[in-house]
């Protein structure tokens, strides 16, 4: 597909002013509470926690064989 | 043997005569394969095939060591082969000594070559094997979408349990074992779904009515992958893990020019009856709310189909369309359908949801799981529209988007930063400890919909509703007297003596729990191979009770 059919000019969306990005960045979604932020705040705590420290090296090496 | 339905006759006798289902609502016979990302961090070189065994097999030691039966005959049932406890369980020395996590044969202490075995039919009656170089669990046949991710669920522990057997063993390398569906390095592996169809349901019109489902789907059911291009070419977030790696719309190959419609036709099942429907597309989702809308809605749409009441969706260019929906998280992409215009793939999404709610109004459906599954679809659809960061409790592709946008944001990350990598990696890390799908449900972040009891359970016990049923439990109790086991045949030699008896299990729906009497029921002890007059008896009720489904010409 073109770039010109994906984005036809007749569509609705094309008017639109704002096309909301689902997750824009890690903001809260209008209307949330401060609780969610928090939330969300200690839950990247716990991730940076247990997430592999030598990313970089880990995700090189993990390589696979073929599948289906 | 009579023909036996999941369709209550009520509701058949509604259904057009001249369309033959095997299915209706939600209800339909369902399988799902897992086929495990495997990596040893510290052992770089070793054959993913050589480590794929020794899991298999280590599982197997397991099991026996725990003194459960376990059925490892050759797969081909045809061939007569020995039995597990025949060949004897060794853990493999490779195990105990990581230098030999190698390509070379496999030793004991003797150094006496192992003879590995690459299939292992379990108590739960799935399957749990060696698959080109990934360990695959093949869950058993069931027949509604909880049932489906309780059984997967317990596919994704019984790995988990494997490698956590080598783990214990003095010395040994660690495997991790991942339930995604890439390494971003050009491979891709499948979490494929088996769903039986009627045989009698022209093909094109099935496959011509499931390309705009499969294609569109990926944006409730995606497990969310970073990087774009089957190499990671470029940088960023897209939905789906597998959506990159399909190059046709309809074909037989399912490793290389993936199709979205693949023709696969092996039944393990009365071929007049069913067609297995064999689904590549789909993403390995931990999330039991991702699995049981993939099923749920799969299975709702493949009910319409076979009624001839689904409308059509055809797309311009479904192949470009997959990877455009998955590249775009916005959700904004328009999709050129014929005869419709340009849709996003919410609207099409709509069409399909809207006909299976229509469909219950019109035949008055209204049992609970087929309701749960229509109402949570329409709701999904709805949240995905107005406030999708909702979602990030239910569906692998947001909760993975809201951790990795929080990531971003913290640590000011580009999308090519490896920390992003490892995050979308360790997602699907199946140790509890460190998987971080398994973090988010510790903390109460993600919704579960079975308990972990019920997928325990699972593990030992094959569901109730289809010949799993007696494919397990016949394993658990009467191993030490069968020959061979495999998804439509038991074969029983009473006492290892005398001729072998066939059996074939080809109606799924028939040797369930309700056809076969306690003789099967949990916590019956095993049956030993000394000839007593007991075990006599218990085994000519065995046979008595499989009776109906003896084959006396051998085929």
């Amino acid at each position: 597909m073109t770039q010109e059919q994906q984005h036809p000019s007749n569509r609705q969306h094309d008017e639109d002013q704002h096309i909301p990005d689902p997750l824009p960045e890690g903001t809260p979604s209008p209307g949330s509470a401060s609780a969610q932020t928090a939330d969300l705040d200690s839950l990247l705590d716990e991730i940076d926690d247990v997430l592999e420290v030598n990313a970089e090296e880990f995700v090189q090496g993990f390589v696979q064989k073929g599948g289906q | 043997m009579t023909h036996v339905s999941l369709i209550p006759t009520a509701l058949a006798n509604k259904f057009p005569a001249d369309r033959p289902t095997v299915g209706y609502g939600v209800h339909r016979v369902v399988g799902l394969e897992t086929e495990f990302g495997i990596h040893a961090p510290t052992h770089p070189q070793a054959s993913h095939s050589v480590m794929s065994l020794e899991l298999i097999n280590a599982y197997g030691h397991k099991l026996a060591s725990e003194g459960t039966n376990v059925a490892s005959t050759e797969w081909d049932y045809n061939e007569e082969s020995p039995l597990s406890d025949a060949r004897g369980w060794q853990m493999p020395r490779s195990i105990a000594h990581p230098s030999q996590l190698t390509d070379q044969a496999l030793v004991n202490d003797a150094d006496q070559d192992i003879q590995m075995l690459v299939n292992l039919i379990l108590p739960n009656g799935a399957r749990f094997y060696v698959d080109h170089a990934h360990p695959e669990y093949s869950s058993p046949e069931t027949t509604n979408p909880i049932d489906a991710v309780i059984w997967d669920q317990a596919g994704d522990r019984v790995a988990q349990q494997a490698a956590d057997h080598i783990a214990d063993a003095n010395g040994s390398a660690e495997m991790i074992l991942y339930k995604n569906n890439t390494d971003s390095k050009s491979v891709s592996y499948g979490a494929h779904e088996n769903y039986l169809v009627a045989r009698d349901l022209d093909f094109d019109e099935l496959s011509d009515h499931l390309i705009g489902f499969f294609t569109t789907r990926q944006i409730i059911t995606g497990a969310g992958r970073v990087g774009i291009g089957s190499r990671n070419q470029r940088s960023g977030f897209q939905i789906s893990q597998r959506a990159d790696f399909f190059e046709e719309e309809v074909g037989l190959e399912t490793t290389i020019r993936r199709p979205i419609i693949n023709t696969r036709d092996e039944p393990h099942a009365t071929s007049e009856t069913y067609r297995r429907l064999h689904v590549i597309i789909g993403d390995a989702n931990l999330s039991q709310y991702s699995t049981w809308l993939r099923v749920g809605m799969t299975s709702l749409v493949l009910s319409l189909i076979e009624l001839g009441e689904l409308p059509l969706v055809e797309l311009a260019e479904p192949v470009e369309a997959l990877q455009d929906i998955s590249h775009d998280p916005s959700l904004q992409t328009q999709i050129l359908v014929n005869g419709r215009g340009w849709m996003t793939p919410i609207e099409i999404q709509r069409i399909y949801q809207q006909a299976a709610q229509d469909y219950l109004n019109r035949y008055s459906i209204d049992d609970k799981q087929t309701v749960d599954v229509v109402n949570a679809w329409a709701e999904v659809l709805d949240l995905l529209e107005h406030d999708p960061v909702k979602l990030a409790d239910r569906l692998d592709w947001i909760a993975k988007y809201q951790l990795l946008n929080g990531m971003r944001q913290r640590h000011a990350l580009d999308w090519s930063n490896a920390k992003l990598a490892m995050l979308d990696l360790q997602w699907a890390d199946l140790r509890e400890g460190k998987g971080l799908y398994y973090t988010l449900v510790s903390r109460g972040a993600m919704r579960t919909i079975v308990t972990k009891d019920q997928i325990a359970h699972a593990i030992s016990m094959p569901p109730t509703t289809t010949r799993a049923w007696t494919r397990g439990r016949v394993i658990d109790r009467f191993g030490a007297h069968l020959a061979g086991v495999s998804w439509e045949s038991v074969l029983v030699r009473p006492f290892r003596q005398g001729p072998l008896q066939r059996f074939h299990l080809l109606e799924p729906l028939a040797a369930t729990a309700n056809d076969i009497n306690g003789l099967l029921a949990a916590g019956k002890p095993q049956l030993s191979l000394d000839d007593t007059p007991a075990n006599r008896t218990e085994l000519a009720q065995l046979l008595k009770q499989l009776q109906p489904y003896r084959v006396t010409r051998r085929n």
